[in-house]
């Protein structure tokens, strides 16, 4: 749906996208994951037609950015970073004239406005002058404004920016609704998002790609042997925290045993395993042989946070790192 | 064709929901209302002088009182194009809106002409206004109505240059206010560039003449219509609009 080749944006002498390629599937929700400044949304205003590449070739549902614009624009819906609204205007004309300029014909828009507010909830406030709006609901009509002429692919520049907790939730669960009939491109730098929603993970710093991925394959890969939390509690009185981490280190299969922290009855440790071995049963097992209380045991998957922190420092080592 | 109307059309809404519209019309109407009370005066005074002096004098409504109330609202027209062209372009920008614009399915050119187009008929909802006034006169004389339609077509025409101008302005600031003061500088260079004719007559006095709106509306206010002024006209605008696309379509480039 998407296909990405050898793209590069400059803006006067920053690379702000250095020869990025990749292909999203029909169908996809796709995270776009790097830190700030890292090229996501030049990327997406390439793909939009907002910007015209420096060098390389984008396209989206099989229509080039440069050569039609017109065409893929037609295909393509945008909820930019801050929601492209007038204030001036209720949600309901709002989204007519967003609809209208998308192409759609008078006869149907009445039924796609209607479709586009209750997909994305914001039929109560239908009437409501966009500039009384709360942030949630703005974003929500940015959202309806992407989807109103139903296109195949959904490009959305950190969709849950500046949302409370609760918005965000809501917002992920509208996003995840839309998936299936809609190819959808997602930015953020909020990694849990992506972690609950993308399939595919595509990790770019410093214009360029680190990698790309689906979601589980890039956990897997970063997790390798398994890593495993404990804590133990001693039965009467202290415990010695050293003697206990000898102990846990003649477990068969532990590689490395690291203390994390103990108080005087209690002592937690992160345990990792050598390459392929699981080590729970017999951790279990060597904890209550040596009369300790088992107060948790839980395998340590690391969290996409840390998958990213290493993707993007390996990056920086190998001194690949964008503009000079 | 049908996406400039839909531009045109949100434009109007957008100027008639935000006070801007009001203020402006009511201002004109205030302001021309003002500078009609003023010119029938004097026209009423001069004639009561003329009977008590029993000459013979030829009193014209439209030499008198029409004329120089168009070359007012060509005044009163600097004031007001850069307050509705302001907003054209660094509005969308300012707020993010020209994301939307630019990446929906129309034609740079699109959105321009149905911009300057809602620009223009708000102008002309002003003009409207002050054509009320003159309506007036036809209650109590029979002032000829033909000068009165050329010196509107010159307005309107005026309009549409200094607002195409304005737009290109627009164009090249997210900031309202630096749009409509620089729209105004050029607005009153434009109209003060034909003072020099008046001791100058070299080539770069004439070319400087020629440049001004001012030399191109004083014909239309005397309800002469020429072609050359006309051409003047819609070849400002045609380069006000074609210097807005070439702008807009650098911030692609540039961003």
């Amino acid at each position: 749906m998407i296909k990405v080749e050898g793209l590069s944006k400059r803006y006067g002498r920053t690379l702000a996208v250095d020869n990025i390629s990749f292909e999203v599937q029909k169908g996809q929700i796709v995270g776009f994951l790097g830190p700030n400044g890292a090229g996501k949304t030049t990327t997406m205003r390439v793909l939009t037609c907002f910007l015209p590449p420096t060098a390389g070739s984008a396209q989206v549902a099989g229509f080039d950015v440069v050569k039609e614009p017109l065409e893929v624009k037609k295909r393509v819906g945008y909820l930019p970073e801050n929601p492209p609204l007038y204030p001036e205007l209720d949600v309901a004309g709002y989204l007519a004239f967003v609809g209208k300029l998308k192409g759609i014909r008078k006869a149907e828009l009445g039924a796609r406005i209607d479709e586009a507010c209750e997909r994305c909830a914001i039929t109560d406030v239908r009437k409501t002058l966009i500039g009384k709006l709360s942030k949630g609901y703005r974003q929500r009509v940015g959202l309806a404004q992407a989807i109103i002429h139903n296109p195949d692919v959904l490009v959305l520049d950190e969709p849950t920016s500046g949302l409370d907790p609760k918005q965000i939730i809501e917002t992920r669960t509208l996003i995840k609704k839309l998936a299936g009939e809609h190819t959808i491109i997602l930015s953020t730098h909020i990694l849990p998002a992506v972690e609950q929603v993308c399939e595919q993970v595509i990790v770019i710093n410093k214009g360029k790609l680190v990698t790309i991925d689906s979601l589980e394959n890039l956990m897997q890969r970063m997790r390798g042997a398994e890593t495993v939390a404990l804590q133990i509690e001693g039965r009467d009185g202290a415990l010695d925290a050293a003697q206990a981490q000898r102990r846990l280190e003649q477990v068969p299969g532990v590689s490395r045993v690291v203390l994390k922290e103990s108080a005087d009855r209690h002592a937690a440790f992160e345990i990792q395993s050598l390459p392929g071995r699981t080590i729970r049963t017999e951790l279990a097992r060597a904890v209550l042989e040596a009369g300790w209380h088992l107060d948790e045991l839980r395998p340590a998957a690391r969290n996409l946070e840390e998958v990213f922190l290493e993707l993007t420092r390996t990056d920086k080592e190998t001194g690949s790192g964008g503009d000079k | 064709m049908r996406n400039i109307l839909i531009i045109w059309r949100k434009e109007l809404k957008v100027y008639f929901v935000s006070p801007i519209a009001y203020h402006l019309l009511a201002f004109t109407a205030v302001v021309f209302g003002f500078f009609f009370t003023v010119a029938t005066a004097i026209f009423v005074s001069r004639g009561m002088q003329a009977m008590q002096m029993r000459s013979a004098m030829p009193m014209d409504v439209n030499e008198w009182i029409i004329r120089p109330l168009l070359m007012n609202i060509s005044v009163i027209g600097l004031f007001v194009t850069p307050m509705i062209a302001m907003r054209l372009f660094s509005e969308e920008k300012f707020s993010g809106t020209i994301e939307l614009l630019l990446t929906s399915p129309v034609r740079d050119l699109e959105i321009i002409v149905g911009k300057w187009l809602g620009a223009l008929t708000l102008y002309a909802a002003l003009l409207g206004a002050s054509a009320l006034n003159l309506g007036l006169l036809f209650l109590y004389g029979q002032p000829d109505w033909k000068p009165i339609l050329v010196g509107y077509l010159g307005l309107l025409l005026q309009g549409g240059c200094l607002l195409a101008i304005g737009a290109f302005i627009s164009t090249t600031t997210r900031n309202q206010i630096v749009a409509a003061l620089i729209t105004f500088d050029l607005c009153l260079l434009l109209w003060v560039f034909d003072w020099v004719s008046s001791y100058e007559a070299a080539g770069w006095a004439r070319v400087m003449s020629y440049v001004s709106v001012l030399t191109h509306f004083e014909p239309f206010s005397k309800g002469v219509l020429d072609s050359k002024d006309v051409i003047y006209y819609l070849s400002m605008i045609f380069l006000g609009l074609f210097l807005t696309s070439r702008s807009l379509e650098s911030l692609r480039w540039r961003a």
